[in-house]
């Protein structure tokens, strides 16, 4: 299954990289005469309601999905490392600060507060972005924080303190990369939560706005046309469904291979 | 007990403060002016003069806070835009059709999730195994926002049996609840197998099984009735996402409950109706984790005395 996801993972990033340049036709070309048309030889995932071929705008779509899927699992975990180890290392009163503000993010359930966030600063991918960042890093900074905890008690750290080595030394060379691992998995299913997120903002209209290609726009446009033109939702939810399963299958698989644990008590 | 209780409980109250208090910004977070953003562009500057005082955005920042924190006290969650009535009578008037699909989400879930997770579980290793939990993982990362509609393109379009959208009936409560129970079923399914498949190797089910116990009996009294304990919290803690999956399955099947009542809000910049919604949903959120935790600390004595 690992390898499934691996496979599923790279084609979906060689479609964003080069499915505008493969893609037969312009995701944005008009063919009004052939609107709602079904799948066909020339038209593989048919025409929309604007009569624009679908499967050109699915890999148009995918550009959008891991662009957002990149910056937000970066940024998230690279603020949620930071602010988790300085937590985890220092304790005390930066940690109960750092600890009592996850604890509110955490009150929102799941993409509520995004969809608050995005409510008031307006729809734009950019502000789905940033929405995105603003909840995300919260769970890697409580994973770091609870593997430094564990990390700062080890020899090799207590040695490097004994030597005389500066903190910000300590946690970057010594303590994250121990975090690093879990880190890792957590980016690679986080890949799959953030698609499926900006997914939803977008279906839900506080996306990405048209007529850029989004796979939650295109699905949320389809649902009118559900009755005559069913190909209009297919699709677009196909890929994303495929996409995100592709990193869980990943994401899955890393955490077997860097938490034996995990494999031997599964 | 009553220690263990007392904790969480004032742990609690920082987090709702901190719930309040970012509800309370999310209107000084609008680029510009709140009260034009509301209105738009075509207001006069009498009526957004007007608005601003009306919702007492003229008034110093802390002033405004203590408002409004002690009209959330007094359960006054301010006056909709749109329709001038009260927000909280407009969300209590939509919390039982939200209740009503997040409970039969919540059954549909189990129903369906802890069976896979057991023959996963005592079928481990077998192709019965990988295909149950190939389908949770599937679950997972099909989003509800195209399952909705796929299910209604079968059951109603297609079939006929099941109508597309509204509320009333039972038959009205099939897809919304099949298609918000879902993702929760794929991960109540592999927690399930999970945990079962830990307490499978205790040597209590050895024991049971060297006595003569049957494996249907060994896994059903002993095992499973264990295995349940970190389930049961699951189900606790996954409620949050069956909250914010309601805001998408409600707006999909044009059920009438708070989630849909968000986006409409949203859709009609009535803030103080958004403040209302985001609010009341991540209190609910945070009032079953603390009942979750409390129903932990009696199931496992081992919680309370840490």
């Amino acid at each position: 299954m690992t390898r499934l996801g691996a496979l599923v993972v790279v084609v979906a990033v060689i479609a964003a990289i080069f499915g505008p340049m493969l893609a037969p036709f312009d995701p944005s070309a008009q063919e009004l005469a052939l609107r709602l048309e079904g799948p066909s030889s020339l038209h593989w995932f048919g025409l929309d309601e604007l009569g624009r071929d679908i499967f050109a705008r699915v890999l148009s779509g995918a550009r959008i999905s891991l662009m957002v899927g990149i910056v937000v699992v970066s940024v998230s975990a690279t603020i949620g490392t930071m602010l988790g180890a300085i937590a985890g290392y220092f304790g005390g009163r930066v940690d109960e600060a750092i600890s009592r503000i996850i604890d509110i993010l955490l009150a929102f359930p799941g993409l509520l507060l995004a969809i608050a966030l995005v409510a008031v600063l307006g729809p734009s991918l950019t502000n789905v972005v940033l929405a995105l960042c603003l909840i995300g890093w919260v769970g890697y900074a409580r994973l770091v924080r609870g593997q430094v905890l564990r990390a700062r008690e080890f020899e090799f750290v207590q040695a490097a303190r004994a030597l005389g080595a500066q903190t910000s030394r300590i946690l970057v060379q010594h303590i994250i990369p121990t975090a690093l691992p879990a880190v890792t998995v957590q980016a690679t299913l986080g890949m799959g939560g953030a698609i499926l997120a900006e997914a939803s903002l977008s279906f839900l209209g506080l996306g990405v706005q048209p007529p850029t290609p989004s796979w939650g726009t295109m699905l949320s446009y389809g649902r009118s046309h559900l009755l005559d033109a069913p190909h209009l939702t297919i699709f677009p939810g196909l890929a994303i469904a495929v996409v995100v399963l592709g990193f869980n299958f990943l994401g899955d698989g890393l955490r077997d291979t860097f938490d034996p644990a995990t494999t031997r008590r599964t | 007990m009553v220690r263990f209780l007392a904790r969480r409980l004032a742990l609690t109250v920082p987090v709702l403060l901190g719930v309040a208090t970012l509800v309370f910004s999310l209107i000084h977070l609008i680029p510009g002016d709140p009260a034009q953003a509301m209105l738009g562009e075509a207001a006069t500057p009498h009526d957004v003069e007007e608005l601003r005082r009306r919702l007492g955005l003229d008034r110093p920042l802390l002033e405004q806070y203590g408002t409004f924190l002690s009209g959330v006290t007094r359960g006054d969650l301010g006056t909709s835009l749109r329709t001038g009535q009260p927000v909280a009578s407009q969300i209590l008037e939509r919390m039982p059709a939200t209740a009503e699909l997040a409970a039969a989400a919540m059954i549909v879930a189990i129903l369906c999730s802890i069976p896979l997770g057991i023959v996963a579980a005592v079928r481990r290793g077998t192709s019965l195994d990988h295909g149950a939990m190939t389908l949770a993982l599937a679950g997972v990362s099909i989003p509800n926002f195209w399952l909705g509609p796929l299910l209604a393109i079968i059951f109603s379009v297609e079939l006929g049996w099941l109508p597309v959208s509204g509320r009333g009936t039972l038959a009205h409560l099939v897809l919304p609840a099949f298609s918000l129970g879902a993702a929760l079923a794929a991960v109540l399914a592999r927690m399930t197998r999970a945990t079962l498949l830990e307490e499978l190797r205790e040597q209590y089910v050895v024991a049971a099984r060297a006595r003569g116990v049957s494996r249907l009996r060994s896994v059903m009294r002993h095992a499973f009735r264990n295995s349940l304990i970190p389930v049961v919290t699951l189900i606790g803690l996954q409620f949050g996402s069956v909250l914010t999956g309601a805001v998408i399955t409600e707006t999909i099947f044009s059920w009438p409950g708070i989630g849909r009542l968000l986006i409409q809000s949203i859709g009609f910049r009535d803030y103080p109706l958004v403040q209302g919604c985001i609010l009341l949903i991540a209190v609910t959120y945070v009032g079953v984790n603390l009942l979750t935790d409390l129903v932990y600390g009696i199931l496992d004595p081992r919680i309370r005395y840490e």
